[in-house]
């Protein structure tokens, strides 16, 4: 069942550098208890992809088209006060600095008992009760005694999984995670994936993982978009995208991370920089880095091409002869 | 895994040589911050390093990896424990072999937005070691900056502007030069991708290797992406909370390891291969505080291979199956 | 090798967008005016301003009834041209303002790069003199001055500059414990610099932004100071035109003869505001961050 349904969605930043299409034509569907992964480098779109998804886009920007549908409710001309009513309800967040996540002049228990409230309408020993339950959820141990810590009191995992359990507090449908284990230590991550897994099993949630990291995206997710310039260049399968990559900027990647145990002794590294997002270059942002451009690639921006069942690939390799 | 006959012939006597390296930090705790606690960050560390390989130190938060490289780099002073470079000890160098150690071991930091001075020009910033350190005019440092330049892949023109005409890959170069500008032995690497995007991360990799075999310079790699560290280095320590836990051939520690730390963090480190084994050792736990290191072996209240004697005996670096690990199940 | 070298981009044919909105042109002009008064007061100047004239006393504004043009803004009570004791005064105010402004700051900067480079012991008691000296009153200070040792342009500018470097000195501090922490000082270093290499040629021109909004909204604070001074009796001493001064002749004719307290009162009005008004254009275009300045 699909929760997410998004369809060409443009965002424009205005910068000193002239209108900067941060998100160009963006599509995709996340389904209930499906997970996926936005993969992208800085610039690429994935972060402000979702930022649109929930209207919290800086105020140099502007949504100036496509389609965001929730549960086949249309949130791109909802209210602001319905998307108050929306964010933390129906769509949950957790970004990457759980330091500024958290307000560190208030206790752990006032601030998940804030979503709780707001949602449950819980009050007094119900709500602390469901505040508690909330931390055992995530796997905080002491949970009662947690709820009276402060964060810098916690470490960065712990500081993390409050900010879990006060995403999950409703629960969303959707819950959306930045970048959520890029300050946190190896080790770590992986317990903090592995809590991300149970709380999508046992609420069915869709959840969207943005990274810049493939192998999280490996370990975690069950379909993978690439995005490169504000536009999905590539999406499938991540079995599909990992084994057989077909946009030449996801075979690169591909190619140039470092394996453990690969015995190479030279990185194949892809040429040139990333793109500079107010002065792209006309027709596909990623011509001039490419190894198999054409004439054609820098003229035309190609569209998207199904490449095998489930995988798209935005590359004018793959028009059809 | 880098080729075994790059870089110098390995002299007798290795570039560097780090002897029980130990610093302690007083810290300020209690309710007001009046009392001083002691933080092992470093204890007892030991390893060589010969010229022209790389050795790579992982670990986590507190484990005491950035404390060590600022002690080899001189911008601390160790509380105990010897370094010895080529031959000589460090700590008893007067002015003048000072300044020659000064010159032989250098650094590439992490951020390349921190690491370059705003208001200076980019030759500036390459030639002020030269200009600190050398005799000779301008225009030899000119040529040698335009030299270090080529060195990197930059074009020339980059001497003229500034750093914030320049994206994050490309002032990691600029860094790159600086560093290389007294031709050092030694070059720290401190995390030197992991602030760039992640296409450019190869082309510095490459860059940063190349450098070795052209120049025999060594590096002190560290790094969390565990994958990255693994093919630049030809040695691994692994470290935590101040102790190195396993050392040895960077092969022989990332693909086969020994200690369940390192097992733990290697398998942490998600390979992209979906065909690779899965996590074998999820661990427990937090990263405790070095504040308040274990007793005995300072891993066992999180090794799911614990023995009663872990929590009594702290184990000592032993050699088992080509390297050394300091674990009682050896 | 030559596979990695990067193709620069093009240096901008086009310059990024300048960030300098709404230059305040008004202040600029104004300042510019009265700096230019205060230089060429001799030759600006229609009349000598000590020139007493007993029968051409509390002369009005040339557009009020009974005054003419050979007295533009009036004269005083003792005759003297208004317009030309205006000109002449912007000498001293704006000398007052411009000199003790640069030996405070000066020494102040000095005294935050070394606290802040250093740190430890050194920053501790750097910062307790700062702290003692920024709770010190400077018109009392002044005052003390003027009576032991006797009112003088240098007493003027000693008195307020020995309180005013304590500003500076806090916030120079502040900046450079943010860039002690940043990598290039810690490169600086490695390259085997001393401490008055990196104060000299790594610390202080990052803090040059800084020091030049303090100074500029600085100048304006000195002034209204001075002026102050001047109005209590302990400034410039007479006969030198000073508009503080000049205020304090025309206290007790307020409501006869205005113009003597109000045109000095407006000249002052008109600098520190534009001053003021430069300097939080400078903040804003350098740096939004320092807003708490």
């Amino acid at each position: 069942m699909l929760v997410l349904e998004i369809r060409g969605l443009q965002t424009h930043l205005v910068t000193r550098w002239g209108t900067v299409k941060a998100v160009d034509g963006v599509s995709f569907d996340v389904a209930a208890g499906e997970t996926l992964g936005l993969v992208g480098e800085s610039g690429s779109g994935k972060s402000m992809t979702c930022l649109s998804i929930v209207r919290l886009i800086p105020s140099a920007g502007r949504i100036v088209g496509g389609s965001v549908r929730l549960d086949g409710e249309e949130l791109l001309s909802k209210s602001e006060r319905e998307m108050q009513q929306l964010r933390g309800r129906k769509v949950g967040m957790i970004l990457q600095d759980p330091m500024s996540s958290l307000n560190p002049v208030f206790s752990i228990g006032r601030q998940v008992r804030e979503p709780v409230a707001m949602y449950h309408g819980l009050r007094g020993q119900a709500l602390g009760e469901r505040a508690a339950a909330l931390l055992a959820a995530v796997r905080i141990p002491s949970p009662v005694e947690r709820l009276r810590a402060f964060p810098h009191q916690l470490s960065g995992g712990m500081r993390q999984r409050v900010v879990g359990a006060m995403a999950i507090a409703a629960p969303p449908r959707l819950l959306i995670a930045d970048e959520p284990t890029t300050s946190l230590d190896l080790t770590i991550q992986s317990q903090y994936l592995s809590l991300l897994e149970e709380l999508q099993r046992r609420h069915d949630l869709a959840m969207i993982f943005i990274t810049h990291n493939l192998g999280i995206v490996s370990r975690i997710c069950d379909r993978v978009a690439v995005m490169y310039a504000g536009r999905i260049v590539e999406m499938g399968m991540v079995r599909q995208i990992f084994t057989s990559p077909a946009h030449p900027y996801t075979r690169a990647l591909l190619e140039s991370i470092p394996r453990l145990g690969a015995r190479t002794s030279r990185l194949a590294a892809i040429e040139g920089q990333p793109p500079d997002m107010a002065k792209l270059p006309g027709g596909c942002a990623f011509a001039p880095r490419c190894p198999h451009v054409m004439d054609r690639c820098r003229e035309q921006a190609p569209p998207e091409f199904t490449v095998a069942p489930g995988q798209v690939s935005r590359c004018w390799l793959h028009a059809p002869a | 895994m880098p080729p075994r006959d790059g870089g110098a012939v390995t002299a007798a006597t290795p570039l560097l040589e780090v002897q029980e390296l130990t610093k302690h930090l007083l810290v300020p705790g209690g309710a007001l911050g009046w009392h001083t606690r002691l933080v092992r960050a470093v204890d007892a560390v030991s390893f060589t390093l010969e010229a022209g390989r790389t050795m790579g130190l992982v670990g986590e938060s507190g484990c005491g990896k950035t404390t060590t490289s600022k002690l080899i780099l001189g911008l601390e002073p160790p509380t105990a424990g010897a370094i010895r470079f080529e031959g000589e000890d460090v700590a008893g160098l007067g002015g003048e072999g000072a300044r020659r150690y000064r010159r032989a071991v250098q650094a590439v930091f992490q951020d390349p937005y921190a690491s370059l001075d705003p208001r200076m020009r980019v030759g500036t910033i390459i030639a002020e070691p030269l200009v600190i350190n050398e005799r000779g005019g301008s225009a030899k440092r000119r040529r040698r900056v335009q030299q270090l330049l080529d060195l990197v892949g930059l074009p020339a023109r980059t001497a003229e502007l500034f750093p914030h005409e320049f994206s994050g890959g490309q002032r990691q170069r600029i860094a790159i030069a600086r560093a290389l500008a007294l031709s050092p032995r030694l070059v720290v690497l401190d995390e030197p991708v992991s602030a760039l995007d992640v296409s450019i991360r190869a082309q510095i990799l490459n860059l940063l290797r190349d450098l070795q075999e052209r120049l025999g310079v060594s590096y002190l790699f560290i790094a969390h992406d565990l994958a990255a560290v693994a093919h630049m280095s030809h040695t691994i320590a692994v470290m935590y909370l101040g102790k190195i836990v396993e050392i040895g051939e960077a092969e022989t520690v990332a693909l086969s390891p020994r200690h369940p730390y390192t097992k733990a963090l290697f398998s942490a480190a998600l390979p992209i291969d979906l065909d690779a084994p899965a996590a074998a050792v999820p661990l427990a736990g937090e990263v405790p505080s070095p504040l308040a290191p274990p007793s005995g072996c300072r891993f066992h209240p999180r090794c799911p291979f614990v023995l009663p004697q872990c929590s009594v005996e702290e184990p000592p670096l032993r050699s088992h199956e080509g390297r050394q690990v300091a674990c009682h199940l050896y | 090798m030559r596979a990695d070298v990067v193709a620069l981009p093009e240096v901008a044919a086009v310059a990024p967008p300048s960030r300098m909105r709404n230059v305040p042109y008004v202040s600029l002009g104004i300042i510019t005016v009265f700096v230019l008064l205060a230089v060429l007061a001799p030759l600006l100047s229609p009349a000598d301003p000590n020139d007493q004239s007993l029968r051409n006393r509390f002369k009005p504004p040339a557009w009020e009834e009974g005054g003419s043009w050979k007295h533009p803004l009036g004269t005083d009570r003792l005759g003297r041209d208004m317009l030309s004791r205006i000109i002449w005064g912007s000498r001293v105010s704006l000398a007052a303002g411009v000199v003790t402004v640069l030996v405070a700051s000066a020494f102040g900067a000095a005294v935050g790069l070394v606290a802040g480079y250093y740190g430890g012991r050194v920053d501790a008691a750097l910062m307790r003199l700062t702290d003692a000296t920024l709770s010190f009153p400077v018109i009392l200070l002044a005052l003390i001055l003027a009576v032991t040792v006797g009112p003088s342009f240098g007493n003027v500018v000693l008195a307020i500059a020995v309180i005013l470097w304590a500003r500076y000195a806090r916030v120079i501090r502040g900046q450079v414990l943010t860039l002690m922490h940043l990598d290039f000082i810690a490169q600086a270093r490695l390259a085997g610099a001393g401490a008055l290499r990196i104060i000299s040629r790594h610390l202080l021109p990052n803090t040059l932004n800084t020091l030049v909004v303090l100074v500029t909204l600085q100048i304006g604070y000195v002034i209204i100071v001075e002026a102050s001074l001047s109005f209590l009796g302990a400034g410039i001493p007479p006969p030198t035109p000073a508009w503080g001064s000049m205020i304090a002749e025309g206290r007790e004719f307020v409501t006869s003869a205005w113009w003597v307290s109000m045109f000095p009162g407006l000249a002052i009005l008109l600098v520190v505001l534009a001053f003021n008004l430069l300097g939080d254009w400078l903040r804003d275009t350098f740096d939004p961050k320092l807003r708490q300045l």
